[in-house]
């Protein structure tokens, strides 16, 4: 056994948790403020929104629809143009972050608009009868009320995240998957493919807890 | 523009032809049709329906929430049927409103839903907590402040909600449903709550209903409304006493009859063969007369009470009672004769 914990590479494991870390960290936060935006678009151009508006709708529910279809792994493939053009290279943490943004926003934007349904339409009526604008509708009304519903869809996204930096890691983007792949697998040690393994599990369940405390925290139904 | 009306009291709302019609797949709804109201200020104006009458259509022209299809609005001086934007927000912070299911914020505690309306103009931090200290003690939460909504009845939750519509210190109130949601006793203090804000801060307000119960216990002057069109109205005593519509005489039965009555009268002329059975009517100070003493004490009778209900109103009590008179044929006629004089509706019931 000791030979077995010999044989991995500590520093490595380290520095590839780091780098899923920092992959993750970033696209969540790029991906919560897109899908954010996309989420509450697509509520208030909705049916009976504030700013009902069926082209602009349309145009943005065929934009979340159409990204959140494509399966990640081929979605990096489609994207590499524009990730050389935007980040001048297809290797490193940030090379995955535009594929990683791309992937999960359309995915946060469906679960944000989701939750934002769920609000009781009476209450956005009563801001509305107390001479509420529509920005004091969405910071007041709208986010503060669907709190509980988009901080449980950011851990899930985040989760999400998880796995796909660890299929961009595979291709070049480095982090976990990338150790896996490169140390565990293609040098024939499952024992280290296994310590990645459970290197993103306890990161999982990390997220999921802090997620869960937050969600309900902030859930006085 | 300010109207005064003959009898010098000030015009605050007044309703002109409007007609609102929604178009939907089934075709065009005519849910409010050719509505005249005036309102004056101070006044408790009630809106009584039943579901699907347009009510809510109506209430909810007043503060723009709809706009009417045809006519004008005119609330405190404002068309709120033309107005838009800013002007219409600002408007509404005079227009405020309370609603069935209370409509509160869940996220925010009873303090926070209070200082919404006063965030949303623009009170400064210091100003808002004393003005929603104030409040909570006008609608009698102190206490509760730090609760969340979850945490109230629904008679508390509805107290929130109408400091909340009071804090912009409004000039007109609207109510839609506000007590449908709550059991009789919470409704009863709801209502007194109401009225005694009403008198403090002679605040006028409109409610819609489909209670006679509400209508009876606060309001000033009622409205009947029937498939979009105001049937009847006037002062509550005068529709009480004198309902002419079929729909009004059935909204003011729920209260003064107990449901079976109709069905009964049959039965007591069948009990009371001999003498007679009499309907009282009594409106305003004519019930508070000991008219039954007099009667014993002034006539050879025996005087059966059968059934009655006495509500009180804003101004004054309503009510009907059923007696048997039952003594000498002549002593029995000056009986009713005297009851006729008493200025007490009444009404012989005859056998049929
Ligand atoms: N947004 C709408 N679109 C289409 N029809 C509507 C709309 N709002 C109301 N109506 C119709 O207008 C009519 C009056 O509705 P309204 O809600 O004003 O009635 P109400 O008297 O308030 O009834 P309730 O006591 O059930 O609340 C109904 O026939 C209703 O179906
Ligand atoms: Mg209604």
């Amino acid at each position: 056994m000791d030979e077995f914990l010999n044989d991995i590479k500590w520093d490595k494991l380290i520095e590839a948790t780091n780098e899923t870390i920092y992959m993750t960290s970033i696209s969540v936060v790029a991906t919560f403020i897109i899908g954010l935006l996309l989420g509450l678009l697509l509520f208030l151009t909705g049916k009976g929104g504030l700013w009902q508006n069926r082209l602009i709708n349309f145009v943005i529910a065929a934009f979340v629809n159409v990204f959140r279809s494509i399966p990640f792994i081929i979605l990096i493939v489609l994207l590499i143009p524009f990730t050389r053009a935007l980040v001048g290279s297809m290797l490193g943490a940030n090379a995955a972050l535009p594929a990683l943004i791309i992937g999960a926003a359309p995915f946060y934007a469906r679960m944000v608009e989701i939750a934002l349904r769920e609000i009781d339409k009476g209450v956005i009526e009563a801001a509305q009868s107390m001479g509420a604008n529509h920005f004091q509708i969405i910071f007041k009304v709208l986010i503060p009320e669907s709190l509980p519903a988009l901080i449980s869809g950011l851990t899930v996204t985040t989760i999400s995240l998880v796995s796909f930096t660890a299929m961009a890691g595979v291709i070049g983007a480095g982090g976990l998957g990338h150790f896996a792949y490169l140390e565990g697998f293609q040098r024939n040690r499952p024992l280290i493919t296994l310590v990645a393994t459970i290197a993103i599990l306890i990161l999982v369940f990390i997220i999921q807890f802090i997620g869960d405390y937050f969600t309900k925290k902030t859930d006085k139904r | 523009m300010e109207i005064w009306d003959k009898e010098g009291e000030h015009r605050l709302i007044s309703i002109k032809d409007v007609i609102k019609t929604y178009h939907s797949k089934g075709g065009a709804v005519k849910a409010v049709d050719h509505v005249n109201l005036e309102i004056n200020e101070g006044e408790i104006f009630g809106v009584i329906g039943y579901s699907g009458a347009g009510k809510s259509t109506l209430i909810r022209m007043l503060n723009g929430l709809e706009i009417p299809t045809t006519g004008s609005i005119n609330v405190a001086g404002r068309e709120v049927s033309k107005i838009k934007g800013a002007k219409l927000r600002k408007a509404r912070q005079e227009i405020s409103m309370i609603f069935q299911h209370f409509n509160l914020l869940w996220s925010r505690t009873v303090a926070d839903n209070i200082a919404f309306p006063l965030e949303i103009a623009g009170v400064p931090k210091p100003k808002r907590d004393q003005r929603v200290k104030e409040l909570i003690q006008l609608v009698g939460l102190d206490g509760r402040e730090k609760a969340f909504p979850s945490q109230l009845s629904g008679g508390q939750k509805q107290r929130v909600g109408i400091a909340r519509a009071l804090a912009n210190n409004p000039q007109v109130l609207l109510c839609d449903e506000a007590t449908s949601a709550l059991d009789p006793q919470t409704t009863d203090s709801i209502l007194e709550l109401l009225v005694d804000i009403n008198k403090r801060l002679g605040l006028t307000i409109v409610l819609i209903t489909h209670e006679m119960h509400v209508i009876r216990k606060i309001c000033h002057r009622v409205a009947v409304m029937e498939a979009g069109k105001i049937v009847e109205s006037g002062p509550v005593l005068e529709v009480f006493k004198n309902p002419k519509q079929p729909i009004t005489k059935r909204f003011v039965q729920q209260v003064t009859e107990p449901e079976e009555t109709r069905d009964t009268i049959d039965h007591l002329l069948d009990r009371f063969p001999h003498g007679q059975v009499v309907q009282l009517t009594f409106v305003g100070e004519a019930a508070e007369q000991p008219l039954i003493t007099e009667l014993i004490r002034q006539y050879e009778l025996t005087v059966n009470i059968l059934q009655g209900k006495i509500s009180q109103t804003q101004h004054g009590s309503y009510g009907t009672l059923f007696i048997h008179l039952d003594g000498d044929e002549r002593e029995v006629e000056k009986a009713i004769s005297y009851i006729s004089s008493q200025g007490v509706g009444m009404e012989v019931i005859e056998n049929g």
